[in-house]
């Protein structure tokens, strides 16, 4: 049996059923990585020895009955974003090489809980910002459709591992779209959960009022119980918010009749691909066909997102990173001259350029004068984007979106140009600054043979809404691999 | 003619709470320590941790500022005030700039005779920075983030003042109404209260203000007397010399007793503050307030009124006790054991208030135990002890906190009230002084007194002075 | 309406954002950050006016800690990634001349 093509709730399955045990699921997992990782680089570090060793407890314990949860000894791939006690965590940056932290984020906590076995830690652009994978200290992450291709970002290396079944799931982190764009160039299911879901506790804070940690995966059986397993309220993130229900695989249901779903005319505009469009409209199409109610309607103020979203992110940035000093951790330069040279040296030399570059412009827009005409704008943009939304859900359970406008850009085509690439994330970031869930499911490739993926965006606290649609849509489809995950390169 | 002037003062007053914890994470706030051992990820900075709010931190500075007769800002929030500097882990500091938690208050001084009111312009939460020590050997500076993230409240007074004599009354009444709150120790040399000067000068009779500085680094009250002296006069003398006053931060040196500028190119003072987004707004009912308002203890105003009702001491007494909580806390627990409420008095304004002085020592400093001090009342009441050796117990309690029945059986202390005991020592005198007897017998009074001492003498001060005049005159009139 | 930032701003960015920059650098971060407000300054066509900022999605409030110590002496992970200590301590260059 080929363990790696099984999704995670498939092998929890037969874990439980011992028709597999941890360590073969463990080992599974490692040969991948010995096989496709050289080509693909998903990983920062991969934690051979200690996944090995978990996997002999998390057996035992299964054994002994006390594991008997879904994702017991399913191996999984982390960000390297979210702190692991002992474990490297360096957000893809000089700046935090040699990083080891003292504790393990809320999120992985839950996970461990449950019997997940840790891998290691993935690739992703450096602290979450970038689109492409490429600004990573370690190298950028390819995607395993195409070698000649970005597999997205920020969070690449979570979706190239998952899409090239270097891992069974992953943890990924979405600031402005960093789970669902990525999601969406490799072929797998992504989600975005409302803010405040997940705990942001030991998620190294890149833009504190929009991250959320959600999970990606094969299907949306897996998301939905990986979600399930992260969420929780946490007394130690202020901004975690009690939920009713945690239940999220009850969304699971083949069954979209009677939905209200609202595809923005707004979103299939200048800009948009062809070829997305169409696939695009083509899953709202089959969901029509499942019984859905589906209209296109006006969002409105669809062009201020990324301009409110940039100045926001920047400005959180600008001070969320103002830690990285070379006094308590990471990078410090060997040669300075008093104290305000080594945090100069020390942070420009530690720091890659499309960081220093939101630095800068976040430093900038909070500085003396500014404050009121680019911060203030911007949060009072940030109040009427959601209204917006708020409007648009007294109407429509679901709205149906692209995740990116183009797939997988060529690698090495994205940077020179910023801001062109700060567009791509035109359907992506008004998700997280009105604090929704949001979710990409794979729809289609392009000619090129390169992954489309469906966003369906959900109301605050509506997972339910997003899961039921994005399980429906998903049982019309089969899920493909690529040719690496199969046989290698 | 010289041209007269006056100064202008506003103070932003530092008071670190007395919460058992950080303001933001479950580290002790406790005083010593190795460097760094109250540590945890939230208060180093460490990537990917989060600040929670000690509710205890609310209710204290919501106390304060009722009692500073503010207004309780019913939503407020905290902001990051921006700004590299080692001894401040994240490089931002947690503070509140746009809704701080009051505004509008108000304190009653008086200084000289005359009493006045200082404005309160804004109070509001904040975390301390850590401790930078200076090595001079090898040019650095070692970080200890153990005071990093104790909670401070800033209270910012409007440019009230107009001398340091204002500017002490207005502290010591600050210091006052938070120590009886049991909001903080408030305690200069430790820190525990810190007081930045904003100063400036102007013609008399101008009514537009003089271009002001601040000064830091100010820790005891002297200090704050002689920097504004100084200030003043620096002020001055750029004035009377056509020069202009610069507006920026001086660090006030009380060895040098002079201040010097702390600006660099690299400190551009753009604090860049915005909303914190790691931490949700509170909001304060009217029904917690109230709450809070119940919960306040007596205060000083209050506790007057009652003393005057329920003990007999001198009003002065009463004054002197009351302005200090440390104080009062002592009186009323002392009188409630012994139930003698003069009598404590007596020590407190007496004895205590001489070796406070002696010792250089404030009134919250003191550590002995009312208890102790009830022992001592009953002791000398009873006799058991004359007045002389009490006074050498007390010393002991003052400084060690001694338990006086064990301390004065052990040292043999009594008093020698046992005529038998006594009869051969006072013959014995009888004996040794025929001269003093004879002026005595004489008619010549003052002779006893002599005797007296001589008696006293011989029994190294444990006899009872009383016993042993009845017992000379009886012995001597036979 | 095209943004023009001096040298000077960029020098003083660099300041409060501790970051030193070449000249090149400062060539491309004055024209990154140009066209950035440029295409910022279009939310200037939006009629803000009477919309509260807001900083936070949702109403949650009041989220409070006990005060109760329960933190042990971590001194120990406090200190471990440090670039460079002496004793308990972390080592900066002098902070006071």
């Amino acid at each position: 049996m080929e363990i790696t093509r099984l999704t995670a709730v498939e092998l929890g399955k037969k874990i439980q059923a011992k028709e597999i045990s941890v360590r073969e699921a463990v080992e599974a997992s490692l040969d991948q990585i010995g096989r496709v990782e050289t080509d693909i680089n998903s990983y920062v570090t991969v934690d051979r020895e200690g996944a090995l060793k978990r996997a002999e407890q998390v057996q035992a314990q299964i054994d002994e009955g006390s594991l008997a949860g879904p994702l017991a000894g399913v191996p999984v791939a982390i960000k390297d974003n979210m702190c692991i006690k002992g474990m490297l965590t360096t957000c893809s940056s000089k700046m935090l090489y040699n990083f080891r932290p003292a504790f393990t984020a809320e999120a992985v906590v839950n996970l461990e809980k449950a019997g997940a076995v840790i891998l290691g830690k993935t690739n992703m652009d450096e602290f979450a910002m970038g689109s492409t994978t490429e600004t990573s200290y370690f190298g950028e992450t390819k995607n395993p459709w195409d070698l000649r291709h970005v597999p997205g970002g920020s969070s690449g290396g979570s979706c190239a591992a998952v899409a090239a079944e270097e891992c069974f799931f992953a943890l990924g982190s979405d600031t402005g779209g960093s789970i669902r764009q990525p999601s969406s160039f490799c072929g797998v299911v992504g989600m975005k959960p409302t803010y405040g879901t997940v705990s942001r506790y030991g998620l190294v804070a890149y833009g504190s009022s929009l991250d959320q940690i959600g999970p990606i995966a094969k299907d949306v059986t897996d998301c939905a119980a990986v979600l399930e397993t992260i969420a929780s309220h946490d007394r130690k993130d202020s901004t975690s918010v009690a939920r009713s229900s945690y239940r999220f695989t009850d969304a699971l249901k083949d069954d979209v009749k009677g939905m209200r779903i609202g595809i923005p005319k707004d979103y299939f505009g200048e800009g948009l691909d062809p070829e997305v469009r169409d696939c695009v409209l083509g899953a709202a199409k089959v969901l029509r066909e499942k019984g859905a109610d589906v209209e296109e309607f006006d969002l409105k103020l669809v062009q201020y997102a990324i301009p409110a979203y940039y100045v926001i992110a920047s400005a959180e940035a600008s001070s969320n990173l103002s830690r990285f000093d070379g006094v308590k951790y990471g990078y410090r330069t060997e040669h300075y001259e008093g104290l305000h040279n080594m945090y100069k040296k020390s942070r420009s030399e530690g720091f890659g350029a499309e960081v220093r570059r939101r630095i800068m412009l976040g430093s900038f827009v909070l500085s003396s004068g500014y404050y009121d005409a680019y911060y203030l704008k911007a949060l009072r943009t940030k109040a009427m984007i959601k209204q917006a939304f708020d409007q648009a859900f007294e109407r429509y359970d679901v709205i149906l979106a692209p995740a990116a406008p183009t797939t997988a850009p060529e690698l090495g085509k994205s940077l020179s140009d910023p801001l062109k690439m700060y567009l791509g994330d035109i359907y992506t970031v008004s998700v997280n600054l009105a604090g929704l869930p949001g979710i990409t499911v794979p729809a289609g490739k392009d000619a090129k043979g390169l992954p489309i993926g469906v966003q369906l965006i959900g109301d605050c606290f509506r997972e339910d809404q997003i899961i039921r649609a994005a399980y429906t849509f998903e049982r019309t489809r089969e899920y493909e691999r690529p040719q690496i995950a199969k046989e290698g390169k | 003619m010289a041209k007269q002037y006056e100064t202008v003062i506003g103070l932003e007053v530092h008071v670190e709470l007395a919460t058992k914890t950080k303001i933001f994470c479950s580290c002790s706030t406790e005083f010593g320590g190795a460097p760094n051992t109250h540590t945890c990820p939230v208060c180093t900075g460490m990537p990917g941790s989060l600040p929670v709010l000690n509710k205890q931190v609310v209710e204290y500075a919501a106390a304060i500022a009722l009692a500073t007769n503010c207004e309780i800002t019913k939503v407020c929030k905290f902001d990051r005030k921006n700004y590299f500097y080692p001894d401040n882990p994240q490089n931002y500091q947690i503070s509140q700039l746009y809704l701080p938690i009051a505004r509008n208050g108000f304190v009653e001084i008086e200084a000289g005779d005359k009493k006045k009111k200082v404005r309160i312009h804004e109070m509001h939460m904040e975390e301390d920075a850590g401790k930078l020590i200076h090595d001079e050997w090898d040019d650095t500076s070692l970080v200890d983030y153990n005071r990093s993230g104790v909670p401070l409240v800033e209270i910012v007074s409007e440019p009230d003042m107009r001398s340091a004599d204002e500017v002490i009354a207005y502290l010591e009444k600050l210091r006052m109404i938070i120590q009886y709150l049991g909001a903080s120790d408030c305690k200069l040399q430790e820190g525990s209260m810190r007081a930045d000067v904003n100063l400036s000068v102007r013609e008399m009779g101008s009514d537009s203000f003089g271009t002001r500085t601040e000064m830091k680094n100010l820790n005891s009250f002297k200090a704050i007397a002689r920097a504004i002296d100084g200030e003043r006069q620096r002020q001055i003398d750029l004035l009377e010399e056509g020069k202009p006053v610069i507006q920026e931060t001086r660090r006030w040196d009380d060895n040098k007793e002079s201040s010097h500028a702390m600006r660099s190119k690299e400190d551009a003072q753009d604090y860049r503050y915005f909303p914190e987004p790691d931490l949700v707004p509170i909001v304060i009912s009217d029904e917690w307030i109230e709450e809070i308002r119940a919960r306040q203890p007596e205060l000083r105003t209050e506790k007057l009124e009652r003393y005057r009702r329920e003990f007999d001491i001198p009003e002065y007494d009463a004054q002197i006790i009351t302005a200090s909580k440390k104080m009062a806390d002592l009186f009323e627990a002392a009188s409630a054991i012994c139930r003698k409420p003069k009598k404590v008095s007596n020590w407190l304004m007496v004895e205590t208030l001489r070796l406070l002085k002696e010792r250089g020592m404030e009134p919250e400093d003191l550590h002995f135990s009312p208890e102790n001090l009830a022992k001592l009342v009953e002791l000398t009441e009873a006799g058991t002890i004359n007045s002389s050796v009490a006074k050498e117990v007390f010393e002991k309690i003052f400084d060690e906190d001694i338990d006086p029945d064990r301390y004065v059986e052990e040292k043999g202390l009594k008093t020698v009230n046992d005529e038998g005991a006594l009869l051969e020592t006072v013959q014995r005198v009888i004996a040794e002084n025929p001269q003093s007897v004879a002026d005595y017998r004489s008619g010549k009074e003052k002779a006893i007194g002599f005797l007296v001492g001589q008696t006293m003498k011989a029994t190294k001060g444990k006899a009872d002075p009383g016993m042993v005049n009845r017992m000379l005159r009886e012995m001597l009139a036979s | 309406m095209a943004n023009q930032i001096s040298d000077e701003t960029i020098e003083y960015v660099g300041i409060l954002a501790k970051l030193e920059l070449s000249g090149e650098e400062k060539e491309s971060a004055r024209r990154d950050m140009e066209k950035m407000l440029d295409y910022i300054d279009t939310l200037n066509e939006l009629d803000t006016d009477g919309v509260e900022p807001m900083s936070h999605v949702f109403p949650v409030n009041n989220v409070f800690r006990e005060d109760v110590a329960s933190n042990a002496d971590n001194s120990e992970d406090t200190l471990a990634n440090a670039p460079l200590r002496k004793g308990q301590s972390f080592v900066v260059p002098k902070t006071i001349g």
